[in-house]
């Protein structure tokens, strides 16, 4: 389903948790703090589905994805932070939402970006 | 005249359909979290320590609204003040249905279970009610069908 998202991207070998460690691995520096957002509006079309949809109720399917893209969206801009400070793993990571505007969101992530290291 | 009568046609829509809406919605969720029931979704923040897990954050969410005849008796109860009963199965099913889609992605992943879950709501501007609520956490994954340590 379109609605649901696996993090971590393929080219990346970034980990991103939104725990505080990773059993079995050491945290060897903090890094920074990272963050990525994305601000979208909803469209024409999509509102006038919305807008019928107001009527009987339900899910909109339409928000639902366009929410989940620019979600991928800030996540993939967090993920590119992290890897120009040399990290390679985000962990604690966090989101927040915040409705700008009639009509527009942005949606917010933020985290930690360390380099792990194998336990010895 | 018309516009009474345009009035009450949205009504009983709403009313038909968002009850039938509702009661769909319920019947497959039900069914959903019986089948999910195996992996625990927590709020827990320390993962166990015994097995060596592969660590991969996962994301459910949902917007749903709520349907014209609800909104409507909503405002109503908004003139006297009191328990909005006519919200609550929307946030309800909104919960519980985007912790069911973190826990298809987790299972998809094979994961065995997802810790710190968190929850977002946010309301989506618009005449009706209509909400997000998104669940997030981190699925743990066995670490025999992937290699930790690489």
């Amino acid at each position: 389903m379109s609605s649901t998202a696996s993090v971590n991207m393929p080219e990346s070998e970034m980990i991103v948790t939104n725990l505080e460690y990773y059993p079995g691995m050491a945290i060897e520096k903090h890094l920074s703090l990272v963050q990525g957002s994305s601000v979208r509006a909803k469209h024409a079309g999509r509102d006038f589905m919305a807008s019928l949809k107001s009527i009987f109720g339900g899910e909109l399917a339409g928000y639902t994805e366009l929410l989940h893209e620019s979600r991928e969206e800030a996540l993939d801009r967090m993920i590119q932070q992290a890897q120009s400070v040399g990290a390679n793993a985000v962990l604690n990571v966090r989101f927040s939402t915040s409705s700008i505007a009639s009509g527009a969101a942005e949606i917010f992530v933020y985290g930690t970006a360390v380099l792990l290291q194998e336990e010895l | 005249m018309i516009e009474y009568a345009l009035f009450a046609v949205l009504l009983v829509l709403g009313f038909g359909f968002g009850q039938l809406n509702e009661q769909r919605h319920y019947k497959s969720i039900k069914k959903r979290e019986q089948e999910m029931s195996v992996l625990p979704a927590v709020a827990s923040k320390h993962p166990p320590t015994d097995t060596q897990y592969q660590q991969q954050m996962v994301i459910g969410s949902v917007v749903v609204a709520s349907d014209y005849f609800k909104s409507f008796l909503a405002n109503l109860v908004n003139v006297f003040g009191g328990r909005i009963r006519s919200y609550e199965p929307l946030l309800d099913r909104g919960r519980r249905e985007a912790i069911l889609r973190l826990k298809q992605e987790a299972s998809k992943q094979g994961a065995s279970m997802v810790f710190n879950v968190k929850y977002e709501t946010s309301r989506i501007g618009g005449g009706v009610t209509t909400i997000e609520v998104m669940a997030y956490g981190t699925a743990l994954i066995p670490a025999q069908n992937s290699v930790v340590h690489a």
